[in-house]
């Protein structure tokens, strides 16, 4: 079966759950928001990976965007925490248990904003997790400010033209140390889950930017973030296919044409080539091909940047197997003869 | 007691006319800092500990790496005080800078050992010279040139021993232990300790009083400073994550903690069962904190005040969400960046009240290193029993000088995880509601991350919630939640260490303190009851949410004096919103705030000029 034919799907996946065991409560978005795309691809993402629900930790900050993780997935364990902090949270989250699988979701404020700071570490550290922006450009929730991704001399409803440069996370993200790196459209369903589902195989930082128009404060002529741009500027830098471990391999190509990656758990990613020979595990030519796309107005999708080599924070911590928060007491309160030890050492 | 001629010590021949001061003294070091001289300092202090002397070292240090002036008090003391002392009699002087300065600030009849050129002699004249050539001596025994300065401070430790006659096999051994296995550092230190020695035994004849003699008052006892206990406490409580970010005067504290993890925390295959992490910010390092203690680890945090600051937000989320962690706040002297490397008790209330909304914090006042270390363990089984952020408040005096204690005892009890449902729970139970009290403490059941049960799941959240954890904002929904944490927060008046009552005799009067003012005000009762014949209560206080014995003590005293180091009465007013309001005007202050540790006498005279005496 190949994965992205939605008219193929089994009634169960492949851990014997129903998609209906994926989903989340109701949501209070607005009708047509791009996150309750993303919400929906999410559901669809993880149901045909076969993740077991309750391995998933589900993070986010604050926000329209950190609100949806309670819109998908109610069998996860959910922290919606504060305002930009999501990184560090899930930092904690993931050194007490590393065996999960942990999504986090943020918005283009509650990241390249306020939580700047926290985001730029996480990816220095290449913690293993994936971090959604389900970016904008606005804030909605105080009622459509600009935030630091939205494009230089886009516009606000109300006429306000944005005069400062947009914060590219994608080349951040490349830049810092994430180890794969994509931005998508909540309008692509196919490209979108297809990304996703390679970044549930992949082990280290995932950041994708997906463009999630505001229908609300950010939809308008003049907005870079809406629906209409993306169906005009859209950039595909190639197509993104992704095949499970547990997947038969059925598609031929030509493999001048594709760039193939396998991942971690025998999975493979493929990124049909759009651009010419565009190289994704070449770092320096992401951020520049990044970077000339901003200066043309192209809004390029697909996946810029994969290393499936560099360790994880949890690599680097040399932590064990099991995890942390649950570690017999036998295994994390020393003997009394090392305290013993300790005291005649100070007498 | 004679002036003038006091001034002749290097004369050969001249005898001492005035008593003995045997084991009651304290000596100030005054140095460069970065100089070196915290070694030789912790060799002098502990050679009077192995003469079996009581003995405490307080490090009066700058914002600085090198240059600025440094000193460091050690106070021997036969009848075990260890607080500050406000003068020291004995001064070392080897800071130019600040050597008149230090010199004039001796009492008469002190002692001043000193770099020769300095020429003490030309300020006063009423106490004892000892002028000794420290470059000159150095240079003797150390023909490695930019050893010198290093060396040169183990000089005075030699010429301080011969004096105060402290036995040179003991200085010996200690700086064996200080060296370990670094024979040629160990032999080029002790050449320049007896340069020292030898130097003082041939050119002078002992004019000052001032003498260690042997006790038998040390067998037994460690000294450790309060960061590294408290550091051991948590290594004890089992904490597996670790997140900091790097703040005088806590820094020691992380430190300690992680050596301690390396060595006792790392399984044959070589594995690491914590994570240390410096994060990026004290934002970060507590958002850690909860992340990781929401997903099941003991988990701790270390700072000081502009941490705590920065800290405010997540400690709201922590309380209401209910999330357990440790914060350990080393407190220094405040506001802003203050004085960051002096000591104070000025957090209390910013601490108690952390984060905007209707927010309390549990928090340990830790008396001495030894509470360090217990209540660096008990910290953590209290935040997983309450759910609730712990913290635990010591201060620059406590947490980065030398005390010494009795040895630290092995937990009795095994570690207290709190009410957590395993994926056995769930399936008895047939699913449960995270914040609903169905055992009439307050208390919620909690799962953990991972737990392999469809209704293990929770959505945690700093959004208003029911007690199912599902977003309300339905007032009734708000109530109940924020009146069950008032619930449980009382609760934990019980919960948290007992005060400690010092002294409940037949007094109208008590005294009420915490932290390190404990160590002076000790002192200082007995000073009260010597000189003014007055006997006076006192309970220490271990804790917040206060302890109902805490109310009992006020209500059996006429009046009661809350002594603590701030300027704001800050334990006083936490006191008064917790007191019914008759017993409310009992109480009255006494202040020290100058970021030096409070001392006896600041407290006695204070106490005498309040009561008339």
């Amino acid at each position: 079966m190949a994965s992205a034919t939605a008219t193929q799907e089994p009634k169960l996946n492949h851990i014997g759950l129903p998609i209906l065991e994926y989903r989340g409560g109701k949501s209070t978005l607005c009708a047509g928001c791009g996150h309750n795309a993303i919400s929906e691809r999410i559901i669809q993402a993880m149901y045909e990976m076969g993740v077991e629900p309750e391995r998933v930790m589900k993070m986010s900050g604050i926000g329209c965007s950190s609100k949806s993780p309670a819109y998908f997935m109610s069998r996860s364990h959910s922290f919606n925490s504060v305002h930009g902090r999501m990184a560090a949270v899930s930092t904690g989250a993931i050194l007490a248990n590393h065996t999960m699988t942990t999504l986090g979701v943020s918005g283009d404020g509650d990241t390249a904003s306020i939580g700047m700071g926290g985001f730029v570490h996480m990816l220095r550290r290449n913690l293993p997790m994936i971090y959604i922006i389900e970016d904008n450009g606005v804030y909605g929730l105080t009622k459509g400010q600009f935030s630091a991704t939205a494009d230089l001399g886009s516009k606000l409803k109300t006429g306000v033209v944005n005069d400062l440069p947009a914060i590219d996370t994608c080349a951040l993200a490349i830049q810092l140390g994430a180890t794969f790196v994509g931005r998508s459209f909540s309008g692509d369903k196919r490209q979108l889950l297809s990304m996703l589902k390679a970044a549930i195989a992949h082990k280290g930082t995932v950041m994708l930017d997906v463009i999630s128009p505001c229908v609300t404060f950010n939809d308008h002529e003049g907005s870079t973030k809406s629906y209409k741009f993306m169906q005009d500027n859209d950039e595909p830098i190639n197509e993104v296919d992704f095949v499970a471990s547990f997947e038969e391999i059925e598609v031929d190509y030509n493999s001048g044409e594709i760039f193939e990656v396998e991942m971690h758990d025998g999975s493979n990613l493929r990124l049909r080539k759009l651009h010419e020979d565009y190289d994704p595990t070449d770092k320096a030519n992401a951020v520049r091909t990044l970077m000339e796309a901003q200066k043309n107005d192209e809004i390029l999708t697909g996946v810029f940047y994969i290393n499936t080599e560099q360790p994880t924070f949890i690599d680097l911590l040399n932590l064990v197997d099991e995890p942390l928060g649950t570690l017999p007491e036998t295994l994390t309160r020393p003997p009394k003869t090392a305290l013993d030890g300790l005291m005649a050492s100070l007498q | 007691m004679a002036t003038g001629n006091l001034a002749l010590g290097e004369i050969q021949g001249a005898t001492s006319t005035r008593a003995r001061v045997a084991n009651d003294f304290s000596i100030n070091v005054a140095t460069v800092n970065g100089s070196g001289s915290q070694s030789a300092n912790s060799v002098l202090l502990k050679s009077i500990f192995g003469m079996g002397v009581p003995v405490s070292g307080k490090n009066l240090f700058p914002s600085n790496i090198a240059g600025l002036p440094t000193w460091y008090t050690i106070r021997a003391s036969k009848d075990g005080y260890v607080a500050r002392k406000r003068d020291a009699e004995v001064l070392v002087a080897l800071n130019p800078d600040t050597a008149k300065q230090d010199a004039l600030a001796l009492p008469a009849g002190g002692v001043a050992i000193y770099e020769e050129n300095l020429n003490l002699r030309q300020y006063r004249d009423d106490v004892v010279f000892y002028p000794v050539p420290f470059d000159r001596i150095t240079a003797a025994i150390c023909p490695e040139a930019k050893l010198r300065k290093l060396v040169k401070n183990m000089v005075y430790v030699g010429v301080a021993a011969q004096l105060l006659k402290i036995d040179l096999a003991v200085v010996e051994s200690g700086l064996r232990k200080q060296f370990a296995k670094k024979v040629k550092v160990f032999e080029l230190n002790f050449g320049a300790v007896k340069a020292g020695y030898d130097y003082a035994a041939e050119k002078f004849t002992k004019q000052d009083p001032y003498v260690i003699e042997r006790m038998d008052r040390t067998a037994g006892k460690i000294i450790i400073d309060g960061n590294a206990a408290a550091g051991m406490g948590a290594v004890f409580a089992g904490v597996t994550v670790v997140a900091w970010y790097p703040i005088t005067p806590s820094t020691s504290l992380v430190e300690a903690t992680t050596d301690l993890l390396k060595k006792f925390r790392v399984t044959p295959e070589g594995k690491a069962t914590f994570a240390v992490v410096q994060a990026e910010d004290e934002l970060a390092a507590i958002g850690m904190v909860l992340g990781a203690g929401w997903a099941g680890a003991r988990a701790m945090t270390a700072t000081s005040g502009p941490g705590i600051s920065l800290m405010g937000e997540f400690a709201g989320l922590g309380y209401y969400a209910e999330i357990p962690g440790v914060i350990f706040d080393v407190q220094r002297t405040g506001p802003s960046t203050g004085l960051p490397t002096r000591t104070s008790q000025a957090d209390l209330l910013s601490v108690a009240f952390l984060s905007h909304g209707d927010t309390q914090h549990v928090i340990l006042l830790p008396g001495n290193v030894k509470e360090c270390f217990e209540m660096g363990y008990s910290a953590f089984d209290l935040a997983e029993r309450i759910q609730t952020p712990v913290f635990v408040l010591s201060d620059l005096d406590l947490g980065m000088n030398n005390w010494m204690s009795d040895k630290f005892e092995y937990p009795q009890t095994p570690l207290d995880r709190g009410k957590v449902l395993t994926a056995e729970d769930l399936e008895r139970l047939g699913g449960f509601a995270r914040y609903r009290d169905v055992d009439g403490d307050a208390i919620g059941w909690r799962t953990l991350p991972g737990t392999r049960h469809p209704r293990a799941g929770y959505f945690t959240r700093g959004t208003g919630h029911n007690d199912a954890a599902v977003y309300s904002e339905k007032p009734e929904d708000y109530v109940a939640g924020m009146e069950r944490l008032a619930r449980k927060f009382e609760n934990a008046r019980k919960l948290v260490p007992a005060p400690v009552t010092v002294k409940n005799g037949t007094s109208k009067i008590g005294f009420l303190a915490y932290g390190t003012t404990d160590f002076a005000l000790r002192e200082s009762l007995d000073q009260i009851k010597k000189e003014y014949g007055q006997e006076v209560d006192y309970m220490r206080i271990r804790a917040y949410p206060f302890a109902h014995e805490i109310h009992d003590f006020v209500a059996s005293h006429e009046r009661v004096y809350v002594v603590e180091q701030d300027r704001d009465a800050q334990l006083a007013s936490l006191l008064k919103l917790d007191l019914p309001a008759e017993q409310v005007m009992k109480l009255r202050s006494i202040l020290h705030f100058n970021g030096l540790p409070v001392d006896a006498r600041t407290i006695t005279e204070e106490f005498a000029t309040k009561e008339g005496l």
